[in-house]
């Protein structure tokens, strides 16, 4: 079987793999953009118990696998009285795993504005709140987006991850399409290829336009 | 202690048992050894190829830059999960079998070695230009400056980095499962599909990679610290 | 290409400068850095280079080092080409072999020192002579210790530069640079990066390489005095160019080209 022939007769299901792969990534990244900015500012918070529980969080998702906290999820959580249906399943782990290591980018992102920036804002009497939201937050995310575009390429290594839990993504894919033709290296070398440009070509050129978007309109560019 | 929390009220499917638990705590303890070494064998590949990778790029020749960047692009853009599969499944397809801790090891090895170049590269950048024309001023063949000079000085900066890679492909190994390596997911998949108990397995291998990676952070910043006194570049 | 035949394969006959500067020329991109430099240094002489920052003074002691590769021309040293090499009957650039062989007459000292941070005061002496000379580590030690007290510097020859004042790492270097027996030795503004207070260690253990020892010296300095009391020649760089040249008396005390006394009086307003 050429490898036209290949692509011919499997594209439908690597299409809609692919497409199932894309929804958990964007899900994962949006639940991990807000567990990570609300735990990164918890951690900063003064009070202990607030912070504690930031800590806690981070650790324990920081210090642990992607799969061990996946398959605790799906096969654990139930037990507690919480049943998550698979593909929820899946992209909760990856935004819960993704946010703890965003945590600490927010935090590094924040530390790094100038302290001159929080005493300007005190001097017009802005509320904390306000402070944050409207003089601190805007820089602290230029500061932090380089970072963030590396996390974005391991979320969106990280959804193929739910092939194991049997979500059909491009992963679940691939391993069943090479189980029933044993034509590995053309399924899998596809699949690598999926990924290599849904990375390079569309999530990086992406992020750098962010970057590039937030730097100007905070004229910084 | 915790009884009230787990109260039938509350969690009616939750039972926790001891005894079963340490049962199958033996297990548990082999596969960590298994996970262990198979993250210091990953590891070792990888210090040693990244190393390769990091000095190619260096090289001066434009082709073999090019290469080895897009090499190093690719591999740390798509899933270690994928390369694992890949590498077991299409070696048989040409003739090569590998068994699955050879396959897992070579996939991880150099998944990671493509991360390490980059702190290696990294590390060798942070090294002043002054340093170079110094060593020029002396004379100093280019392999004497690497090996006298400029490595030497690039491995401080780089050890927060290559702690934290290593810390990264010990959580990393249970993708391993997928091939039938028995580390500890492989492990605890087996004993949920013997007894259908899932809920002390998990969770030990859980607090098992826990108490493994917590104390790592504390452990890499001692360790730097000593590099740098020894070094004298405190 | 430039016609390489134009220039000779080697520098004979009585008088050979220990540098010559021969129609070099240095660009980076359109930007013409050097024009055309012509530059002899005799033996034993010590030159001093001054000019506006930008004009191209740096540059020269950084080709001369081969830092920085030329554009044009051919630079020699003790009459034997450094930037080339003679191949078949003319001139070609030079490899790294011919590098390493011409480099050896040459040393320079930085404005930021670049000691090795890893290694002591006394390490960093014997690197060159035990890595590249090849000297046993005793003969390194005997000769670095000699010139660590010859700069002052004996009893810190243990610390790490980290451990010392800049004005004492300066001075390490220079020791640095001497246990390599260069027959030419360079000299980067290196008091530009020290505390005033600290620029006198420095300038009086090159007062006395000047007084006691017959090596040729190339110096850029922003000091004018300095440069005034210890150098046999000043050369004054604008834009590219030597624009003018003398001894220190002649072009401090009378300098006969208006930017030579714009630039004197400016920084002379600046003290």
């Amino acid at each position: 079987m050429s490898f036209l022939e290949f692509i011919d007769v499997y594209w439908p299901r690597l299409l809609s793999g692919t497409g199932i792969t894309v929804a958990q990534f964007f899900l994962s990244a949006i639940f991990a953009v807000i567990f990570a900015l609300a735990f990164g500012l918890m951690k900063m918070s003064p009070n202990r118990l607030v912070k504690g529980v930031a800590v806690t969080y981070i650790e324990i998702f920081r210090g642990t696998s992607l799969l061990v906290q996946l398959y605790w999820i799906f096969f654990v959580l139930p037990l507690f009285g919480v049943t998550l249906e698979k593909f929820t399943a899946g992209y909760v782990a990856i935004a819960l795993n993704t946010g703890a290591y965003g945590a600490e980018l927010v935090r590094g992102g924040i530390l790094a504005v100038p302290k001159g920036q929080w005493e300007a804002a005190t001097a017009i009497n802005m509320s904390p709140a306000k402070r944050m939201w409207r003089i601190i937050l805007p820089q602290a995310l230029v500061n932090m987006l380089p970072p963030w575009g590396n996390l974005m390429i391991e979320v969106l290594k990280g959804t193929a991850l739910v092939s194991l839990i049997s979500v059909t993504d491009l992963m679940f894919e691939a391993k069943q399409i090479n189980a029933s033709t044993y034509l590995s290296a053309q399924i899998f070398g596809t699949a690598l290829l999926i990924y290599y440009i849904l990375a390079r070509f569309l999530l990086t050129p992406f992020m750098r336009w962010l970057e590039a978007f937030m730097a100007r309109k905070l004229g910084r560019a | 202690m915790f009884d009230w929390l787990f109260a039938e009220k509350w969690f009616p499917k939750f039972d926790w048992r001891w005894d079963f638990t340490w049962e199958i705590l033996p297990r548990l303890v082999e596969a960590t050894l298994n996970t262990l070494i198979a993250a210091a064998a990953g590891y070792a590949i990888a210090l040693v190829v990244g190393l390769v990778l990091a000095l190619a790029q260096r090289s001066g020749n434009r082709l073999l830059t090019f290469v080895v960047r897009e090499f190093v692009e690719f591999v740390r853009s798509t899933p270690l999960l994928l390369q694992i599969f890949f590498i077991f499944y299409v070696g048989p397809q040409f003739g090569i079998t590998l068994s699955p801790w050879v396959s897992g090891m070579i996939a991880i090895g150099l998944h990671y070695s493509c991360y390490l170049s980059e702190v290696y590269r990294g590390g060798i950048e942070s090294v002043p230009k002054g340093q170079w024309e110094a060593a020029t001023a002396l004379n100093m063949t280019t392999m004497q400056t690497y090996r006298r000079l400029i490595i030497p000085q690039a491995v401080p900066p780089a050890i927060p980095g290559m702690g934290n890679y290593l810390v990264g492909i010990f959580k990393d190994t249970p993708m391993l499962s997928v091939i039938g390596v028995a580390e500890l997911i492989h492990t605890a998949n087996a004993i949920g599909s013997e007894t259908w108990r899932y809920l002390e397995a998990y969770t030990l291998v859980g607090i098992i990679f826990l108490a493994l990676s917590l104390p790592a952070a504390g452990l890499i910043r001692a360790f730097e610290g000593f590099v740098r006194r020894k070094l004298g570049m405190n | 290409m430039e016609d390489m035949s134009a220039y000779p394969q080697e520098l004979t006959g009585t008088d050979v400068p220990m540098v010559s500067f021969r129609k070099v020329k240095k660009a980076y991109g359109d930007l013409v850095v050097l024009d055309d430099l012509d530059l002899d240094v005799a033996a034993g002489e010590m030159v001093t280079v001054i000019g506006p920052s930008g004009s191209g003074k740096t540059t020269v002691l950084r080709m001369l080092m081969t830092l920085e590769q030329i554009n044009g021309g051919v630079i020699y040293v003790d009459g034997n080409p450094l930037t080339h090499m003679p191949k078949g009957g003319t001139l070609v650039e030079a490899n790294q072999r011919h590098l390493r062989k011409r480099r050896v007459d040459i040393g320079m000292c930085f404005q930021h020192f670049n000691l090795f941070p890893h290694m002591t005061a006394l390490q960093n002496c014997m690197e060159g002579p035990v890595q590249v000379l090849g000297l046993s580590k005793a003969e390194a030690r005997d000769r670095s210790e000699e010139l660590l007290e010859l700069v002052g510097m004996i009893d810190k020859k243990d610390q790490h530069p980290s451990r010392l004042s800049g004005g004492q790492q300066q001075r390490v270097a220079i020791a640095r640079a001497l246990a390599m027996r260069p027959k030419v030795m360079l000299f980067d503004e290196v008091t530009s990066a020290l505390d005033p207070e600290v620029i006198g260690e420095v300038t009086n253990v090159i007062r006395k390489l000047v007084a006691e020892h017959n090596l040729t010296m190339l110096m850029v300095t922003h000091q004018m005095g300095f440069a005034r009391d210890i150098s046999d020649r000043v050369c004054f760089f604008y834009d590219g160019k030597i624009e003018e040249q003398g001894a220190p008396a002649d072009l401090f005390g009378n300098p006969q080209k208006e930017r030579t006394q714009q630039f004197l009086s400016a920084v002379k307003e600046a003290v």
